[in-house]
């Protein structure tokens, strides 16, 4: 059983509803599912439904949500009377999503040193990483960027010293205790494993972003052969 | 009609009001910084929905028209003119076909916003025509205007204020603009140091009272590294009584972010989604295009308000632009 949600105001045009106060995939799971309900049955004035790690956070335009009563006070009831109706299921079966990675070589240029310090083979390193199933807990960063959860902790690597002033997108790298995929061409400090030939995200597409919170997801390797082919499929 | 790019300025980029429903796939909202100027450029120009603007920073461009065209410019003192001849903010204004729009000194403010008669024709990506230049979508190929750039005006669906074309028409001026104005959104520029209202954010109590007095009583100045994505402060450092373990979460347009160093940093348009730094305070909205309008190097000062305070002077804002909309629609046919 998850604690009862609580509303706090963000500013005049945002409310946050918190859950909770931890990193935990059941909670964002079902943060997740909420969000994607909420969005279904959208509250008149609400622009944007955002969800994180603990907390799911509404954007609204104060003019559309309604008078009488304050805007906040309007819909922190309408969504407090929502939430009640919400079953207590905690979680819905994420998708999953593979993504293939071809790790090492020029695509993961930092694949061997991190195997070095990690008293891991390069193989074993592949092996962990993609035998692992990671948990979308939310999207941000940069458009397209998922915070995974689950990283296998033999795998915990600190970021580059200094930062690569381009991380070529689709790169998959590792940073501390997290794992994930630059979505863009991007300055970046993590430790480059791989690469994806995948597009993560995609501005013209719908929906644009391959990933979305509540996904599950598994890296696939792949040769540098089936990158260039797929990576061809891709464009 | 397209508008010969013949130099870019600083940073001219298109906007509107953003791209709203996309934050959960980690897209920032982007959009006008000052939409309140955005919003009356619009109006002026006669255009019914948000169309896009040009928002245009400290040096502006300089634009040819290809074709006769009606615009308006509000916002920051740019001291726009049109083939050297000043030409006024706040008014529709008919410009003759081959006039060159320019800009000069800035004398107030830090953006104005160019809007024509039937908007910016740049494609709509995910909803909206802002530029985020950062991932290279919207606006126009996903960037701030470049030398030869040739930005295409939408077709116009009406030809308001005839009179102003008949008048450019018996002159030989390059343009023509009626004697009323719309000011009110240049009232309030200007003021050192600019008074700011703020909300208490996520984060306000976590902070101790000497920090929060800090926050609501000391000057800052807009840091020189302050952009579309927030505005920096430099002055005293708000400090926490303990490092605070945050979780990830949403931010918003407005928020007061306080980094380990005690700076605090105004999310602004292009800010990413979500954050992981203590929200001390967000601004009000009402008063965003003000500090929107700042320089680097421009003071000012925060002053607590109530949330219910700040919701009814947004509702009284959105008023005083039905209301200035109602006013201009009453000239479109003259």
């Amino acid at each position: 059983m998850l604690p009862a949600p609580h509303l706090f105001p963000m500013g005049d045009q945002a409310l946050i509803i918190e859950f909770g106060d931890r990193v935990d995939p059941v909670l964002s799971a079902r943060i997740a599912m909420l969000a994607q309900r909420l969005r279904e049955s959208l509250p008149i004035g609400v622009l944007d439904i955002v969800p994180a790690y603990s907390t799911l956070a509404l954007h609204y335009d104060p003019a559309a949500v309604g008078s009488g009563t304050s805007p906040y006070e309007a819909l922190a009831e309408i969504i407090g009377n929502w939430l009640q109706t919400q079953s207590a299921e905690t979680s819905a079966a994420g998708r999953l999503v593979e993504i293939p990675v071809c790790y090492g070589g020029t695509f993961g240029e930092d694949l061997e040193a991190l195997a070095i310090l990690r008293n891991l083979s390069v193989e074993q390193v592949i092996a962990i990483h993609s035998g692992t199933d990671y948990h979308v807990h939310m999207l941000g960063f940069v458009p397209g960027f998922a915070y995974l959860g689950g990283l296998d902790a033999r795998l915990a690597t600190p970021r580059r010293d200094s930062p690569r002033p381009r991380v070529p997108a689709g790169s998959v790298g590792i940073g501390g205790e997290q794992t994930g995929v630059y979505p863009l061409d991007t300055p970046g400090g993590w430790q480059i494993i791989g690469r994806t030939p995948l597009q993560l995200f995609t501005p013209d597409a719908s929906p644009p972003s391959l990933l979305n919170a509540g996904d599950v997801v598994r890296f696939v390797p792949i040769s540098a052969q089936e990158f260039e082919s797929q990576s061809k499929a891709a464009q | 009609m397209t508008l010969m790019v013949l130099k870019p300025g600083m940073l001219s980029t298109v906007q509107d009001r953003g791209r709203y429903g996309f934050q959960h796939l980690g897209v920032p909202v982007s959009g006008a910084m000052d939409f309140f100027s955005h919003r009356i450029a619009n109006i002026l120009a006669g255009n019914g929905a948000d169309e896009a603007t040009l928002e245009i920073t400290l040096r502006g461009p300089r634009l040819r028209f290809d074709a006769d065209a009606l615009i308006a410019l509000c916002g920051a003192d740019l001291s726009p003119s049109i083939n050297g001849a000043p030409v006024p903010e706040g008014k529709a204004v008919r410009v003759r076909a081959g006039a060159v729009l320019e800009f000069g000194e800035s004398i107030a403010g830090c953006r104005t916003y160019l809007a024509v008669h039937g908007g910016f024709d740049v494609p709509v990506v995910m909803g909206s025509r802002s530029t985020y230049d950062t991932a290279h979508i919207g606006g126009l190929q996903g960037r701030a205007l470049r030398q030869a750039d040739v930005l295409p005006t939408g077709v116009a669906k009406s030809s308001p204020y005839p009179g102003l074309a008949r008048e450019l028409a018996g002159s030989k001026r390059n343009f023509s603009f009626p004697k009323w104005a719309v000011n009110q959104h240049i009232e309030k520029l200007g003021r050192s140091p600019q008074l700011v209202r703020i909300l208490a954010g996520r984060h306000w109590d976590a902070f101790p009272a000497a920090a929060r007095d800090v926050l609501t009583s000391a000057v800052f100045r807009i840091a020189a590294d302050s952009n579309r994505m927030g505005c920096r402060l430099d002055g005293p450092g708000i400090v926490a009584s303990g490092p605070l373990e945050i979780l990830s979460e949403a931010v918003t347009f407005g928020t007061i972010q306080v980094t380990p160093s005690g700076q605090p940093i105004v999310l602004m348009a292009d800010r990413q989604t979500v954050g992981g730094y203590p929200k001390i305070a967000e601004v009000a909205s009402v008063d965003l295009h003000l500090l929107a309008q700042l320089r680097p190097g421009d003071k000012l000062r925060f002053e607590l308000v109530s949330l219910a305070q700040a919701q009814a002077l947004w509702l009284k804002r959105e008023q005083e632009i039905i209301t200035i909309r109602e006013a201009v629609e009453k000239h479109l046919n003259e």
